[in-house]
């Protein structure tokens, strides 16, 4: 079953369209993974799914129910998290504090959730009373995924966890993705790095604001010429 | 030196009051407000006209103690605050609301504020007219702390009134789910609309305690010196001053560089005419623009 699809979009900022009649699907308890090159429109895809942005055309489907155009306000309280790429914590913000706003729309005692995001990503523990914007990039990341799963979601939509950080860390990362997803979460994680393919169960690859290909992870790592024109070997 | 110092924090007090309102808003809408200035001088003539109003009841006409203002003075910080919260509120469903709904460039709205400011001053020229006001007539009575400190009792209540509103600021900020909410929005918009929360709903509070601080910050600086419809305009300066040194969205930085603004000025005074005073508030105002743009404690440092 189909936890997230979009038909059609076209989206983009002002006048420019970024995406054109893009479509795609994401299984319920998957990875899927959405790769392409800098400009590809990858990030104007989380946006738009988000309702950050609105589509100009196209619709976008949660659960099966139409979300097109919803306030991401909104799209926050039905069970999907985002996790942007940039500016993805509450700098000024104590480590705690961005969990308690993570958990912002819950009514009910949380507290129990947060331990359990601690428990998640130890490193975090000892650093509760320090500023966000005080804290490594890798300790950043691990919080701002941290932030998004304070609200039990169904589905995260992650854009580039791996920016910036060496390459023992982002194994962590995926490594961590890999785990929620086994406990449940539908992910849909937006990448540069052609590493998520090791960790997704379907990809697609976007350039240019269009789909190039789409398929089993395993598919399009053994595919030569996508290997050669995208994803760098 | 040491009276300037503390003179210094009796003005840094009052501006820090005035500053965190405008960098909550600022950091949340993008809306450097230039009416905020004009927003405390309302807020000083509201005390004037319901002072006025309970003083014709006789036993509040009567000074508050040893200090120069009236109980009547002390009892319309009340009304004056609400009438300020809820012209705050006004002034932004109104004006600036409309603006964010059709995606108005800040700088619109900047210019919008202006006109606002003018709108307010204008108000008060129409009713109160050019000439000073003052709270009292009365004497003002000095009071002598050691260190040769010679302070004027009302000072005392300014910095008691002043620091005890700031203390409730940020607890309210710190401690609570709405005041955490604040903060997180005027760091970081986009992800708190990502988590949840609700900007509209978020901007009543964040106009309304702008209002309430306004209010206070007014009245204070109206008893330390006296009422007259340019006085906002010209404490808009080491507002802005205070806040950009704070970095923007930055409650702490806020507070701080109010602190830091009234410790330059009176301090300054050591060495330059005190005409010039205001001069130093712009200087490290640029200063702070060309070497640090973020602020001392602006968001995303790196």
């Amino acid at each position: 079953m189909s936890k997230l699809r979009i038909e059609n979009v076209v989206s983009g900022y002002g006048s420019m369209d970024v995406l054109h009649q893009l479509s795609l699907e994401v299984e319920e308890g998957k990875i899927v993974t959405l790769l392409g090159p800098n400009g590809a429109g990858k990030t104007t895809v989380l946006r738009t799914i988000f309702g950050v942005l609105s589509p100009k055309e196209g619709k976008i489907f949660y659960n099966g129910e139409d979300i097109t155009g919803l306030q991401p306000e909104k799209v926050a309280r039905l069970g999907m998290s985002y996790v942007p790429q940039e500016e993805n914590i509450f700098a000024a913000l104590t480590v705690q504090e961005n969990l308690e706003m993570g958990a912002f729309t819950r009514e009910d005692d949380f507290r129990q959730r947060m331990e359990e995001v601690f428990e998640f990503f130890p490193d975090l523990t000892g650093r509760r009373t320090s500023r966000a914007g005080d804290l490594s990039g890798g300790m950043r990341q691990m919080l701002a995924i941290g932030r998004a799963l304070m609200l039990n979601p169904e589905m995260l939509l992650l854009d580039e966890p791996s920016t910036g950080l060496a390459p023992f860390l982002v194994e962590q990362i995926f490594e961590r993705i890999q785990a929620l997803n086994k406990q449940g979460v539908t992910v849909f994680l937006v990448e540069q790095n052609a590493q998520a393919l090791s960790c997704a169960d379907s990809a697609y690859i976007l350039e240019g604001g269009e789909k190039k290909a789409e398929g089993t992870a395993q598919e399009l790592m053994n595919d030569e010429e996508i290997g050669r024109v995208y994803l760098g070997r | 030196m040491v009276e300037l110092i503390v003179y210094g924090i009796v003005l840094g007090s009052i501006i820090a009051l005035g500053s965190v309102g405008l960098t909550l808003i600022w950091g949340i809408t993008d809306l450097f407000n230039c009416a905020h200035g004009d927003q405390i001088t309302v807020g000083a003539y509201l005390a004037l006209l319901f002072s006025g109003l309970l003083s014709r009841i006789g036993p509040l006409s009567n000074p508050v103690g040893p200090f120069s203002f009236s109980w009547g003075l002390l009892l319309s910080f009340i009304p004056a605050i609400i009438v300020s919260i809820g012209l705050a509120v006004l002034v932004d469903r109104l004006v600036y609301k409309r603006m964010r709904r059709t995606g108005a460039h800040f700088i619109t709205a900047f210019i919008a504020s202006i006109g606002v400011a003018w709108a307010l001053r204008g108000f008060i020229y129409i009713i109160w007219g050019a000439d000073f006001h003052f709270y009292s007539e009365g004497l003002r009575g000095m009071v002598f702390l050691p260190a040769g400190i010679k302070l004027r009792i009302d000072e005392i209540f300014i910095m008691i009134v002043a620091w005890g509103s700031v203390a409730a600021v940020y607890l309210f900020l710190g401690r609570t789910k709405t005041g955490k909410a604040l903060r997180a929005l005027a760091d970081n918009p986009n992800l708190a609309r990502v988590s949840g929360i609700n900007v509209e709903r978020m901007l009543i509070w964040a106009w309304g305690l702008a209002g309430l601080l306004v209010a206070v910050a007014g009245i204070l600086y109206g008893i330390e010196t006296q009422l007259r419809p340019e006085m906002g305009w010209i404490f808009l300066l080491p507002l802005f001053a205070a806040v950009i040194l704070g970095g923007k969205g930055s409650i702490t930085g806020a507070l701080a560089g109010g602190l830091v603004m009234g410790l330059a000025q009176q301090v300054s005074t050591l060495f330059l005419v005190p005409t010039y005073k205001p001069a130093v508030a712009f200087i490290i105002m640029i200063l702070v623009l060309i070497f640090r743009p973020k602020g001392i404690f602006g968001r995303r440092s790196a």
